[in-house]
């Protein structure tokens, strides 16, 4: 953890050369008053600073930015990170020129590196925090790809009044699979297999 | 890639000091050990080797501009 000391006349003072120093906003650290100002005699003999600690705050999204900062570094891919932290859920978006290779086939790449960003983010932490990781907006677009198949696929299902199964898919995009089918009433659906080959079927819904 | 091994292991083990990590270029690859301290074996390991096969599938990512393969074997 970054963190410095400062001394001034008054605590505030010290409070903005600290800032300075480590170039974030009063949000992102936590003071420590070492040292109260005091006036000495006739406010001239034996006056005292004010001194402070001032430190960057650990907090998920910065241990995980300064994390894939180093990563991205020793991969030699220049990359632009995009950190949002609310409710304990940390949405990184990673852009860039040569990005495509952490996307790797149907995601894989991005969901290993999104499972070792989770460990390490929650590592020794009392609160934990979830952390969705996404390249150029890649998970967006699949979203968008996995809804239209599921639609197809569920049509195809009650057309031809059989079982469709899928291929396997991760926890998150069975998940996108089943909340857009589950408004239809014509096909149910259901994940069988074992981790990390679990796959959906959809079945349709006799009649009568 | 030797670093990118060293960076993953170090955030996952309780013990980042006791980390090595030894790259062997062969002539259709690059064999990289990882090391670790007995008690991180399963920091890096994983349930069903998960964690080791997500490490192996970032370092794969990183050697995609080089012609050969890459193996990680955790030692």
């Amino acid at each position: 953890m970054e963190e410095v000391e400062r001394t001034a006349k008054s605590v505030d003072e010290a409070v903005n050369l600290a800032l300075a120093d480590l170039g974030v906003a009063k949000e992102e650290v936590d003071v420590t008053v070492l040292e109260e100002p005091s006036k000495g005699l006739f406010g001239i003999l034996g006056g005292k600073p004010a001194r402070v600690k001032v430190a960057i705050k650990d907090t998920a999204a910065r241990r995980a930015g300064n994390f894939l900062k180093s990563l991205f570094q020793a991969m030699d891919i220049p990359v632009e990170l995009q950190i949002e932290e609310k409710d304990r859920l940390l949405n990184i978006n990673i852009n860039g020129q040569d990005v495509g290779v952490l996307i790797g086939r149907r995601g894989e790449t991005l969901d290993s590196l999104q499972y070792l960003l989770n460990l390490f983010v929650n590592k020794n932490q009392v609160q934990r925090c979830r952390v969705l990781l996404d390249v150029e907006g890649y998970r967006r677009r699949r979203e968008e790809t996995l809804e239209r198949l599921a639609w197809k696929l569920a049509d195809k299902a009650r057309q031809r009044g059989r079982n469709v199964v899928l291929e396997p898919m991760s926890a998150q995009e069975r998940r996108i699979i089943h909340t857009a089918l589950q408004n239809r009433d014509d096909i149910y659906t259901f994940s069988e297999g074992e981790e990390p080959y679990r796959k959906i079927v959809i079945s349709p819904k006799k009649h009568g | 890639m030797k670093e990118v091994v060293e960076i993953l292991a170090k955030a996952l083990v309780d013990r980042p000091d006791q980390v090595s990590v030894n790259m062997i270029e062969k002539e259709k690859s690059y064999l990289i050990e990882l090391k670790v301290a007995p008690e991180d074996m399963g920091k890096v390991i994983g349930k069903q080797g998960r964690i080791a096969r997500a490490i192996r599938m970032v370092v794969k990512a990183a050697a995609t501009r080089q012609r050969k393969k890459v193996i990680v074997e955790i030692i």
